[in-house]
């Protein structure tokens, strides 16, 4: 079975993020990229299923030059093949400029099965499957903790608010994974050495049909107005434990009135 | 004329869901509230949205709703929405919610906000203010476009507020044809949890990584148990399967606002605070002086949770027997 995994290149868990107050956007040049630890579980998922039922993994991403490094990791982990599709045209896209785009080079793949985190860990939006299954007409099975292929047949577990849903859909079908669903396999020296010699196919907007009333910042719909922090809590009190530390709080509940 | 302003209604477990009840009354707030409600759902349904000032209910009891996944009620939505206008469409920040408003998003091409924590409707301009980065920015947003705006919006950011109105509930068909029944749950598993739930709880006291093991969360139950409070956790100690989901504290867990939130071994990463900083008393224990969790914390030491929990333990059990 050929699977596509969308992944995103982020800044490194590392890295402070900032906003730039000019362009109300996250800041992202300069900054130390790494494959999204989120995709990296889309990416292990992945792998899981085609060690079993055989096929291959193309990782789509959408993102500028520095996202190579990420694309690389992904690769190195085992996926056989990348698109990479940057182009200055996409910067500013909102999350529907992103699905658009992915789901543009999604389409000139052969796949049966699409996977996703479920959102990133830099904006956290979490629209882009959804919005990626209903532009491709996927079935979305979503918030997967536990993902197997039967078949033609697709089964999630679902997380739920009290527990877990048994989700099944026919494939091709979308599936976005949830971080506890496993740990990602750190890529071996052969798998370092291998991702080397892997194609990566570049994209541009223009390749994919795609112009400025879909993507980039003139084509969102959502418009950043104003960006600024919160009110700040007050300081509080931090001590070191002196071998009072609890007596000390349960002295502050009790002041407090919370004990 | 007011706006406009609809509401997806949800059941969960059985009951309509808190997060229904606070989305209806900013709706009602912001204008004129109706609301959609499709699939199996309590008789009290209805009634309970009218008194948080829903004036129309679109309805369907028809289980497909329940049985299939998104789809169904994405179709459904569509129709709804071409035949009424509103201005705007709230959203939960849930599961069902972030699914149906992601794929409306695509599907009418009117893109959404999500995450949002507060939002106003100035002259029919929505106005949402939404954290960035864990809550470390905020910023204002809006949505371009003429139909209506379809709003994601986090848990806790309302007070349900009573608000008796007459209602009137209109049937809708569901939609035929196999392609709308592509997502089928064919099982429900439940897992039970005794206590007060995380939502409701005055008081939580809650675990990360610093545990180091599942073992380690029988202390904090102690702790809650005294303070009356519940368990909660980060999604490391999730993901690492000490507890179950239902613990879960963060972007991707449970917002929650107790009075009093215990933090131990938790170093307060982005994706956790943006679930906890709401809090009114925040105490933290951790070993790292600088965790990020301290620079929120009313209390803070400085700490191995290891002693300092048990001491605290004990120091509440003899004050509760002075």
């Amino acid at each position: 079975m050929n699977v596509v995994v969308c992944a995103k290149v982020v800044p490194a868990s590392t890295v402070t993020n900032r906003i730039d107050p000019d362009t109300r956007r996250l800041v992202r040049k300069d900054v130390t990229q790494e494959l999204d630890p989120q995709a990296a579980k889309a990416v292990e998922e992945g792998l899981r299923l085609i060690d079993k039922h055989g096929g291959a993994i193309t990782v789509v991403v959408m993102g500028g030059d520095d996202a190579t490094i990420g694309i690389r990791s992904a690769l190195a982990m085992g996926a056989a093949a990348a698109v990479h599709i940057s182009d200055p045209a996409l910067a500013g896209s909102d999350a529907l400029g992103t699905a658009k785009t992915l789901a543009a080079a999604i389409r000139r793949e052969s796949f049966d099965l699409v996977l996703c985190a479920t959102e990133s860990s830099d904006s956290y939006t979490g629209l882009v499957p959804g919005q990626l299954a209903q532009l491709l007409g996927l079935p979305p099975l979503t918030f997967a903790t536990a993902l197997s292929v039967d078949g033609r047949t697709v089964i999630i577990r679902r997380q739920s608010e009290g527990g877990y849903d048994v989700v099944t859909a026919t494939l091709p079908a979308l599936v976005t994974v949830t971080t506890g669903i496993n740990e990602p396999r750190y890529p071996t020296l052969k798998g370092i050495m291998g991702a080397r010699k892997k194609e990566i196919r570049k994209l541009t907007a223009a390749d994919l049909g795609l112009g400025p009333s879909d993507v980039g910042g003139r084509a969102a719909r959502e418009q950043v107005l104003t960006i600024g922090r919160p009110p700040a809590r007050p300081p509080g009190k931090i001590v070191k434990d002196e071998g009072d530390g609890g007596t000390r709080i349960a002295e502050f509940l009790a002041a407090a009135k919370l004990a | 004329m007011p706006d406009l302003v609809w509401v997806h209604a949800e059941v969960v477990d059985g009951r309509i869901s808190r997060a229904t009840l606070e989305l209806a009354s900013k709706a009602s707030e912001l204008g004129r509230a109706e609301a959609v409600l499709l699939g199996p759902a309590p008789a009290e349904a209805v009634a309970l949205l009218s008194a948080h000032g829903v004036s129309k209910v679109y309805r369907s009891t028809d289980p497909v709703y329940r049985d299939c996944l998104t789809l169904p009620a994405v179709e459904t939505i569509v129709a709804l929405l071409a035949d009424h206008q509103p201005a705007l469409m709230l959203f939960a920040s849930s599961y069902a919610g972030r699914d149906v408003a992601a794929a409306l998003s695509a599907r009418l091409d009117c893109g959404a906000l999500t995450d949002v924590g507060d939002l106003v409707l100035r002259d029919g301009v929505l106005e949402a203010t939404i954290p960035a980065l864990g809550g470390s920015y905020q910023n204002t947003s809006t949505l371009k476009g003429t139909g209506t705006k379809i709003v994601l919006v986090r848990p806790k950011s309302f007070e349900p507020r009573p608000n008796q109105q007459h209602v009137i509930v209109e049937d809708v068909v569901p939609p035929a044809g196999d392609g709308v029944r592509a997502v089928r749950v064919t099982e429900r598993v439940t897992a039970t949890r005794e206590g007060p739930q995380l939502e409701d709880a005055r008081v939580i006291v809650s675990g990360g990584r610093g545990l180091k093991g599942p073992d380690n969360f029988a202390m904090l139950q102690q702790l809650a148990e005294l303070l009356g409070g519940a368990v909660g956790a980060t999604r490391a100690a999730v993901d690492a399967s000490w507890v179950p989901y239902a613990f879960q504290i963060g972007q991707t867990g449970k917002t929650v606002k107790p009075d009093l939130y215990v933090a131990c071994g938790i170093s307060g990463a982005i994706q956790h605070l943006a679930g906890m900083k709401g809090s009114k008393t925040i105490v933290a224990i951790n070993t790292d002086a600088e965790a990020p969790i301290f620079q929120i914390a009313d209390l803070g030491v400085v700490g191995d949770a290891f002693k300092v929990v048990p001491q605290l333990i004990e120091e509440l059990r003899k004050r509760k027997q002075r």
